[in-house]
């Protein structure tokens, strides 16, 4: 350091006043509870109240206990994989690769029940999860987490939190706290609603039946730039069949029908994407859209191989809605931003931790 | 070798002599990279923080982490190569050697965070998207278990170069403001007149 050894003999400095000494050392006190300060109160340490990605995660944890190595949300899965045909016609409205004529794009899945307990007991009116991961070209990568109702119940995180600790389970009866719910209910009339229309729809007898829903609008973009906003959704080509009036004998009843159905041939999807028009829900996912808007059947859903959660497979993939290729973009839903912001949470914190063993075993379910 | 001022000094002397600067392109480059660390430790923290942000703030943390590296490796080659001033007197050798250490703290955190950054969006598996189609490529491998160490790794530099930012911001305040030694001016983006006449 060749400053070190030189000096510039410059002019001994006056003796600065005890006045000015004073006020200097206020001005740099100042700055320095400012710059604390700002950097404490952006990381929302000053204000406890705030949700953050971390107490919603918390959320979880308070819900549905802590479960090391798995999913905060939706812990109880198991890993698919196959391709998406893309058949052109979602071309007209974006330029994203996947739905180009023809093309065949990779796809990393998993199917799951919701909830934060990874050993949970099937039963059908559980909501169901289907996670896609699509390898586009280049590395780029389309992902998209949906679920088998056709609304969801919460316009905001905060709804989407108060609702859930409103609705845990109480130990004792194995049931939310009626005054809780209730209580909950009369201040989120959206939720009322869509659990209206959620009832409208019971669920199907399995997984592979099940239509799932992205819920949250995004915008398309085509090739002249024209934007449309887009909610899409997974068709099943399989027969929809109501689920058996009895609850499921077998605790892993739905994954065990999966996991022999998908050993048994492949499975099929159809991509929907509803058009939505001016005036339309962007950013409210509790409420539908008209049933006549526009749909584009963009192409088919393959899902022909099974796996137990491992590493590699769709165990460790973040299912991020806003990880999106090129001519989709997302739109202003407040919840798009927070899922990703919490899932993010939820990667971070199962990642550090010694991984989980999943209760769907493939293997154990086709020996049987 | 600096331009040491060995000036006669007019008496009486009106006020602290102005310090030797820093080359121009010194000065311009510590000002830019400044704005810009400062707003990604605040960028940093607050999209940890925040559910509605969350989004916007990442699409802006990311190439701007991209900037800081791109202007980190410009300037360490800058610091190596260019004439440096000497300290002023008004710093005694115990904290010049604290300044000295803390300034190659700064160059290795201010580096070493967008890189970690790179490698810990890489591990993760998710593309790192900049701009429009703009992505940089994967550094390592998918590999969750590496995500984590180093997501932890990021959070707790992030939180030493605020810290480090912080003292090194108020040292010089303290300086400037108390001990009036006109140290800011060796970084001031404007030239400080140096000799009266």
């Amino acid at each position: 350091m060749d400053q070190e050894d030189e000096q510039a003999p410059a002019a001994q400095p006056r003796t600065p006043s005890r006045r000015s000494t004073v006020l200097g050392l206020a001005t740099v006190a100042g700055i320095a509870a400012v710059d604390v300060g700002g950097f404490l109160y952006v990381s929302g340490r000053l204000t406890p109240g705030k949700l953050t990605p971390a107490r919603l995660a918390d959320g979880f944890e308070t819900t549905f206990g802590k479960h090391a190595g798995f999913r905060r949300n939706h812990a109880k899965g198991v890993s698919v994989s196959g391709h998406f045909t893309g058949n052109g016609a979602g071309s007209a409205v974006s330029t994203a690769t996947v739905f180009e004529s023809g093309r065949r794009s990779p796809v990393t899945g998993r199917f799951s029940l919701s909830g934060g307990v990874p050993d949970v007991a099937d039963t059908a009116t559980t909501v169901r999860g289907l996670g896609l991961r699509f390898s586009l070209p280049d590395g780029e990568q389309w992902r998209t987490a949906m679920i088998n109702i056709p609304v969801f119940l919460d316009s905001t995180p905060r709804g989407f939190y108060d609702r859930m600790l409103a609705f845990k389970k109480v130990p004792a009866t194995g049931k939310p706290d009626p005054a809780k719910a209730a209580a909950f209910l009369a201040g989120h009339p959206e939720t009322v609603k869509a659990m209206k229309i959620v009832k409208k729809h019971p669920p199907t007898s399995g997984f592979a039946d099940s239509t799932y829903h992205g819920l949250n609008a995004f915008h398309l973009t085509n090739s002249s730039g024209h934007m449309v906003p887009v909610r899409w959704s997974m068709v099943p080509v399989q027969q929809a069949r109501p689920a058996a009036a009895k609850p499921p004998e077998d605790r892993d009843q739905l994954f065990n029908t999966l996991v022999t159905t998908v050993d048994a041939g492949s499975l099929r999807w159809r991509l929907m994407l509803t058009i939505g028009l001016p005036g339309d829900q962007l950013d409210d996912a509790t409420v539908p859209w008209p049933d006549s808007r526009r749909q584009i059947d963009a192409g088919t859903l393959t899902l022909d191989n099974v796996q137990t959660e491992a590493e590699g497979n769709g165990r460790d993939v973040n299912f991020d809605p806003l990880v999106l290729p090129q001519g989709i973009e997302p739109s202003d839903d407040p919840l798009l931003s927070a899922r990703s912001a919490v899932y993010a949470q939820s990667f971070a914190r199962r990642s550090g931790e010694p991984a989980g063993t999943s209760a769907v075993n493939v293997s154990q379910v086709l020996d049987a | 070798m600096p331009d040491v001022d060995t000036g006669n000094i007019p008496a009486p002397a009106p006020a602290v002599e102005a310090p030797a600067q820093f080359t121009l392109f010194s000065r311009w480059l510590h000002w830019a990279m400044a704005i810009m660390i400062v707003a990604m430790l605040f960028i940093g923290a607050a999209m940890v923080a925040s559910l509605a942000d969350y989004h916007l703030l990442l699409a802006v943390h990311r190439p701007l982490g991209v900037g800081v590296l791109v202007l980190g490796v410009i300037r360490l080659v800058n610091r190596f190569t260019s004439r440096l001033p000497p300290h002023p007197k008004s710093m005694g050798s115990a904290e010049r050697r604290a300044a000295t250490l803390s300034e190659y703290a700064l160059y290795a955190l201010m580096l070493s965070q967008p890189l970690i950054g790179w490698g810990m969006v890489s591990a993760s598996g998710t593309p790192l998207k900049l701009f429009g189609p703009v992505r940089l490529p994967a550094v390592l491998p998918h590999d969750p278990g590496l995500y984590a160490v180093l997501n932890d790794m990021h959070m707790v530099l992030g939180y030493a170069l605020f810290l480090l930012f912080t003292v090194h911001m108020l040292a010089v305040l303290f300086h400037t403001l108390v001990l009036r030694d006109r140290l800011l001016d060796r970084m001031a983006l404007w030239k400080v007149q140096r000799k009266k006449h």
